[in-house]
């Protein structure tokens, strides 16, 4: 490949309290270049407090299981949700 | 040279305060005081610590749950829990306090968690009161916490507080199935209220007077409320739910000020308090010598996830020179 760049995924907070969210990736050759990228790139309008890049081959992906089987964990243990319980009328704070 | 350095942590530490003061909240790679990262690492992993700990008591009864139905939900729920301690011990790595360390300090008998699990569970009306009573103080004194200043502890409380909600309903559930059972089944629930309601308040902490932390930890945002402010909360809120089920709260001294809509509750026994936390409580040997067994009966399984790992390492070069070629 001509081309030796790799992909790097980047997350942005917006403000201290909040998760760094994913927004894209960048293309580049190294960390350093990633970063610079990923500033170049996503922050030029909105304000941001931090920025992460990840290299994209770090990420595991849950891509390939069997999609229902994998996420199918409430359908039948709806037990599992507080308003499953009746409260009795006049109880509060529950 | 040390007179300049203490005048800029002190500009630092002030520059923080005010931060904090604004409303703004703390993240892993800002500064902060080294004292507020040790009240942090303090109440992070006692928190972490607690959530694991918490699994003991129920976990005797999953298999001796009355119904299918119930060992179902008392399962979640201590699944709930092993999670809970997960959320929170990757907020305490946040802090570069690495897992295995904080573990050892459990293992050790060292680090603390919530006196109240060195109480035992007696009976099935038990389980519901842990749900009901314990997981209900754990919602009063964690909602706030969802607010707290450190970014990664706060955003691990929010999930925390949407499962909570589970696992308190359900042990009011459980307590209801029983009260409106035979006479037998609401004597075993008034037993249990009996024993669990006193170590509950005690849940919140020490009166605010001698809890020597509180006060800075408030000013950091750390705590939003005193300890005595969220057991206040939790008795008025819960004193109604136990009357709607026809029990008694075992307090002679409880009353209703008619002035505040308040309830004045009678004196708690805190040299109680301080004899379970100083080790004498009926389960601390038991919960210490329960937290060994499954970490020595577990090392084979750490073993061979290691040993899996390394063999795969090892493969995966030869497989991408295979690919390339």
């Amino acid at each position: 490949m001509p081309n030796e760049l790799s992909t790097w995924e980047v997350f942005v907070r917006s403000q201290n309290g909040i998760a760094h969210r994913h927004i894209g990736s960048v293309q580049a050759s190294d960390s350093a270049m990633a970063l610079q990228y990923a500033r170049d790139v996503y922050t030029r309008r909105d304000n941001f407090v931090s920025l992460w890049v990840v290299a994209s081959e770090h990420v595991i992906s849950s891509a390939g299981q069997d999609l229902v089987a994998w996420f199918e964990t409430a359908h039948d243990k709806d037990y599992r949700q507080a308003t499953y319980y009746p409260v009795p009328q006049g109880v509060q704070h529950l | 040279m040390s007179a300049v350095m203490s005048e800029q942590s002190a500009a630092l530490e002030a520059a923080f305060q005010a931060w904090i003061d604004r409303g703004d909240k703390v993240e892993s790679q800002d500064w902060m005081p080294e004292g507020y990262r040790r009240t942090l690492l303090r109440q992070i992993s006692q928190h972490a610590h607690s959530e694991y700990v918490g699994m003991l008591p129920e976990g005797f009864w999953l298999t001796r749950a009355p119904s299918l139905h119930r060992k179902c939900v008392l399962l979640a729920k201590v699944q709930d829990e092993a999670g809970h301690a997960q959320y929170l011990y990757s907020a305490l790595e946040s802090l570069g306090v690495d897992r295995d360390a904080a573990y050892q300090e459990l293992l050790a008998g060292r680090a603390k968690y919530l006196n109240i699990f060195n109480y035992p569970a007696l009976s099935w009306a038990d389980v519901g009161m842990i749900g009901w009573l314990t997981d209900g103080a754990a919602i009063v004194n964690q909602v706030p916490l969802s607010r707290s200043s450190y970014g990664p502890y706060a955003r691990a409380m929010v999930r925390i507080c949407q499962e909570e909600s589970f696992h308190h309903r359900q042990g009011f559930d459980l307590i209801r199935a029983l009260v409106e059972g035979t006479p037998e089944q609401r004597l075993m629930a008034q037993q249990a209220l009996d024993r669990w309601w006193w170590p509950t308040l005690m849940v919140f902490g020490p009166p605010d007077a001698d809890s020597p932390h509180s006060q800075q930890s408030m000013k950091w945002g750390i705590k939003l409320y005193s300890n005595d402010t969220l057991r206040q909360k939790f008795i008025d809120q819960t004193v109604p739910q136990i009357h709607h089920l026809g029990l008694s709260v075992p307090d002679p001294a409880l009353y209703l000020d008619p002035q505040t809509g308040r309830y004045q509750s009678g004196p708690i026994d805190w040299s109680e308090f301080r004899r379970v936390i100083m080790g004498e409580g009926q389960c601390n040997q038991h919960r210490l010598n329960s937290r060994r067994e499954s970490w020595e009966q577990g090392a084979w399984v750490r073993e061979a996830a290691a040993c899996h790992a390394a063999k795969q390492a090892g493969r995966s070069p030869r497989k991408e020179a295979e690919h390339a070629e």
